[in-house]
């Protein structure tokens, strides 16, 4: 076992907490960011020779810290560059700083580190793409494959999403107990934002995309480790967890979208399932319920099932129920209207679906489910008419096939 | 003799590792389990799930439930081992080797066991 690669490993998981304490300290993106690849560039060659220290987060800001403060002197050619001899005796300063930067601290320097990316001047894109790269430290060419755009495109989207948040400045006071949740509210959403660019990829591209997901579930832990008894994170990260337990079922051999219930539950990862499910029962404890824990807990209801018959659509229908009351929405009356199917039938289903028609016309799944239920109560040139604008709003080849089915089908019956 | 060897590492740091490195540490721990047990001197090992999803539950009066691990450290109890073994050094050695084969920070707690029960359907 090198000690390169145990170096990297642990590089890697300090980076959030010293990236965002070196962000307070110097109040600017691009140094603090200078200043940790600084300090991991000396721990490549200190730890090897000295060991590992006992808080590779705090020996990396400390060291961070000065080799910033060198750079900005030697820019400014006030004093010259510090020997690198004083930096060596890091023991004592090493456990005092780690006493200093106190839980309380870290945790808000790396909240603020998070909420700098989410600036509401920068769209969605470029948030996540800043998030990436600042706080998981993922390269500008793996943030640039997952994305299916060219390194230089990647490149020159971060930059200019760096300009704008350093125009906008960095909010540096500590914030309130207010401004804290609604912080965290905004960075929940955006590692959401993470993990969907990830999980909602099909086709030859998705085995790229997946590092998406993978680094969004790391987010979630690492909020919640920030966080520990607050239940909308325990509900997002059971939520993410939930997803991705699927992912090894979700897409067939060309990448084809593969629905739940075709699903082969045996593909699914139960390791992640039982960390999702332990997750949520944590999180209902506190019976403090968010739109995160209800949609953690319809997947875990989805996780429960050991075959597709076995789902308990009676509580889905519900907890969706309850989604709507929080969070009013066509899209989650839409899900609600396939629960209701299971339990009340296809003329209760309906009429959840047609109100939205006009909400969500453009909507490839409106159509796809309206067109289902029509053709089930017997109803064919609706059903024709709301298949074919489904294939219409189509977004992949698995959609396109799976209404055709559909279709045959309708064709088929009146033949006969 | 038994003993528990607990594992304790950084959580951060362990959960940070790609998964093709997490699979190779598996296997090379579990290339030295096979040999402890093909020796008869293997009891249950287990890998525990991170501290966020752990639950406290405090003992005494309002035996109060809380989230999150007993303890709140730089390292975290990832895992452990029971092991049958003649003497102390034994369970040394074996620690160390176990430690060689992570390759990463933290360290191995050996703890004699004072009483063990395991389920009837085990073994």
């Amino acid at each position: 076992m090198s000690d390169l690669a145990w170096i990297d490993g642990a590089l890697a998981a300090a980076r959030p907490k010293a990236v965002a304490a070196l962000l307070r300290y110097f109040r600017d993106l691009d140094t603090a960011e200078e200043a940790f690849q600084e300090a991991c560039l000396r721990a490549l060659r200190k730890w090897p020779e000295q060991g590992p220290p006992r808080d590779p987060a705090a020996w990396l800001i400390l060291v961070g810290r000065n080799s910033g403060v060198d750079a900005a002197r030697r820019a400014k050619r006030l004093t010259p560059i510090e020997d690198e001899a004083a930096l060596s005796d890091l023991g004592d300063a090493e456990a005092e700083a780690a006493e200093r930067l106190d839980g309380e601290r870290y945790r808000d320097d790396i909240l603020r580190l998070m909420f700098v990316c989410c600036h509401p001047d920068l769209p969605a894109t470029q948030q996540i793409a800043l998030a990436l790269r600042i706080v998981s430290g993922l390269t500008v060419q793996q943030i640039a494959r997952a994305f299916l755009v060219g390194d230089r495109a990647m490149e020159q989207r971060i930059t200019r999403a760096k300009a704008r948040v350093a125009q906008a400045g960095v909010p540096f006071e500590t914030p309130g107990a207010v401004e804290r949740a609604e912080r965290l509210g905004v960075v929940m959403k955006m590692v959401y934002l993470v993990f969907n660019e990830g999980y909602s990829a099909s086709g030859a591209e998705a085995r790229q995309r997946e590092i998406l997901c993978g680094e969004a579930i790391r987010l979630a832990r690492l909020l919640l480790r920030l966080f520990p008894v607050e239940p909308e994170v325990m509900g997002l990260l059971a939520l993410l967890l939930l997803q991705h337990a699927r992912s090894a079922a979700r897409l067939d051999a060309d990448g084809q979208v593969v629905l739940l219930e075709d699903q082969d539950r045996g593909l699914w990862n139960g390791k992640a399932i039982t960390e999702g499910l332990a997750l949520i029962d944590k999180a209902m404890r506190h019976r403090r319920p968010g739109p995160y824990q209800i949609q953690a807990a319809i997947a875990a209801l989805h996780a429960r099932a050991a075959t597709p018959e076995a789902t308990d659509w009676a509580q889905i229908a519900l907890l969706y129920r309850r989604l709507e009351e929080i969070e009013p929405s066509p899209v989650i009356t839409l899900n609600r209207a396939v629960a209701v199917l299971k339990v009340d039938g296809v003329e209760a289903a309906l009429a959840l679906v047609e109100p939205l028609r006009e909400r969500l016309g453009g909507y490839f799944y409106l159509h796809g489910l309206r067109g289902a239920l029509l053709e089930r109560l017997g109803r064919r040139e609706e059903a024709r008419e709301a298949f074919q604008r489904a294939i219409a709003l189509a977004g992949s080849a698995a959609e396109v096939a799976h209404i055709r089915r559909h279709l045959d089908r309708l064709a088929q019956a009146e033949e006969a | 003799m038994l003993y528990a060897i607990l594992c304790y590492d950084s959580e951060d740091a362990v959960s940070s590792w790609p998964k093709e490195k997490d699979d190779e540490v598996m296997a090379r721990l579990g290339a030295i389990l096979d040999r402890v047990e093909a020796e008869g001197r293997l009891g249950p090992v287990a890998r525990l799930l991170p501290t966020t999803a752990a639950t406290t539950v405090r003992k005494g009066g309002e035996q109060l439930v809380l989230d999150g691990p007993f303890a709140e450290t730089k390292e975290q109890l990832l895992g452990f081992y029971v092991v049958d073994v003649e003497s102390l050094d034994e369970a040394i050695a074996l620690a160390r080797e176990l430690g060689q084969a992570v390759g990463s920070g933290g360290a191995h707690e050996v703890r004699p066991i004072g009483h063990f029960r395991a389920p009837r359907s085990a073994g």
